[in-house]
């Protein structure tokens, strides 16, 4: 699924609605279930996923291209690829605390949690084994991020509501939330033709 | 330390703190590679794998890494054991290889692993953090048999490639694909916790009666 082949719009359709992270690619669930109770921090976790995706992308396709691609060590890419997000999430977190103080109290430990969010890592992977140059990684990650932030946000939407509503003791929490995201993800299965 | 406290942190991490199933944690290949319960086999396999050589490694260092830099060391030490299984399966077990695809290398960032290391492993010997590496990933694995067979019986009629439902049974295509995963998961999840929550309401009424 080539840049130039289907245009930007495309591409972001793809990247964002039919190969959407959390109902099609099964990564990032973790926060997906864990912050999804309250509107508010659910926008903030994903604006930060978008962030260092984003940036992810950019700093491990130029590590994989000039670096690892160049000494024959295309082996150590797990291992290079986590150190580089664990570093960017440390900045992150730093920039955010001087910053951004509420937003920083109100995502608390999953902040530090975003090096675990498989998303981050599994999008460099894929863009590595995708063989995407620069732009097409960068953009991969942003539009990815953002489906995943479209998820987290429409997620915290059911939550909401369901705090109120009647559900049998032995489901309530993660058991009908992973239920109604496998509903979501029925209905995420209508994009899937939209890209050939 | 004694026999029966490295029992208790053996069978800890089958029942009472199944990582799938009660810490709800690593959600990510329980949903995505449990197609089938021979996947599912393979990704609890080698779960199993990284989760006992990095506790045990650990374990080892645990007095000279400092507590600052714990988390990147963890890191390293778990990535370096995932590279392994990797260059292992696709030597050795290329279709399951193929199979696991990307989820093979984010072991690395399966919160299961990172969470027994934090939790465990940097506070106790070795013996006892390979044990409960051993009880973990035996725990993991099976929550991911039985999620892998749940799908491929519901989805394909089958259990490891066997036919058990005879040809008559029309399957539930759902389940195999995107959607089933959450749904398997949070259906059998409910499950678990009613019948969990039975059995403590008996245990309370035993203890009720008996005074």
């Amino acid at each position: 699924m080539r840049l130039s082949e289907i245009g930007v719009f495309l591409f972001f359709v793809n990247a964002a609605f039919s190969n959407n992270f959390i109902f099609s690619r099964f990564l990032g669930n973790c926060p997906y279930l864990g912050v999804s109770t309250k509107l508010e921090t659910a926008t903030g976790m994903g604006v930060a996923v978008v962030f260092v995706m984003g940036i992810a992308s950019l700093f491990c396709y130029l590590t994989y291209e000039y670096i690892l691609l160049p000494f024959g060590l295309q082996y150590l890419n797990t291992i290079a690829f986590i150190l580089i997000i664990a570093a960017l999430v440390q900045f992150v977190e730093m920039f955010m605390k001087k910053s951004l103080p509420a937003l920083y109290s109100a995502l608390g430990i999953y902040l530090p949690l975003i090096t675990t969010n498989c998303a981050v890592l599994g999008v460099t992977i894929l863009n590595m084994n995708s063989g995407f140059n620069l732009l097409e990684s960068v953009l991969s990650g942003v539009f990815g991020a953002v489906g995943f932030l479209l998820a987290i946000v429409l997620m915290a939407g059911v939550r909401e509501r369901l705090e109120s509503s009647d559900i049998p003791k032995a489901f309530k929490g993660f058991p009908i939330s992973l239920i109604i995201a496998g509903f979501m993800s029925v209905a995420f299965m209508g994009f899937s033709g939209l890209v050939k | 330390m004694s026999k029966n406290s490295l029992r208790g942190v053996f069978v800890n991490g089958i029942f009472n703190e199944n990582p799938v199933f009660r810490l709800v944690l690593g959600t990510c290949p329980v949903i995505a590679v449990t197609t089938s319960a021979i996947n599912g086999a393979g990704m609890g396999l080698a779960a199993t794998f990284v989760l006992i050589g990095s506790n045990v490694v650990i374990s080892l260092l645990r007095n000279f890494i400092p507590g600052k830099v714990r988390i990147p060391a963890f890191i390293v030490v778990i990535c370096t054991f995932v590279t392994m299984i990797q260059l292992l399966m696709h030597a050795y077990l290329p279709s399951l290889y193929e199979a696991l695809g990307i989820f093979l290398p984010l072991i690395v960032v399966n919160c299961i692993i990172l969470a027994r290391a934090e939790a465990f492993a940097s506070k106790n010997g070795v013996v006892a953090s390979a044990m409960d590496g051993i009880g973990m990933g035996i725990g993991f694995t099976l929550a991911m048999v039985l999620m892998g067979s749940v799908r491929e019986l519901l989805g394909n009629g089958t259990i490891f490639g066997v036919s058990l439902l005879g040809a008559s049974f029309e399957p539930v295509l759902l389940f195999v694909l995107a959607p089933g995963g959450f749904l398997a998961y949070g259906l059998l999840l409910g499950i678990i916790n009613a019948i969990g929550n039975k059995r403590k309401a008996n245990r309370s009424n035993e203890e009720v009666k008996a005074a």
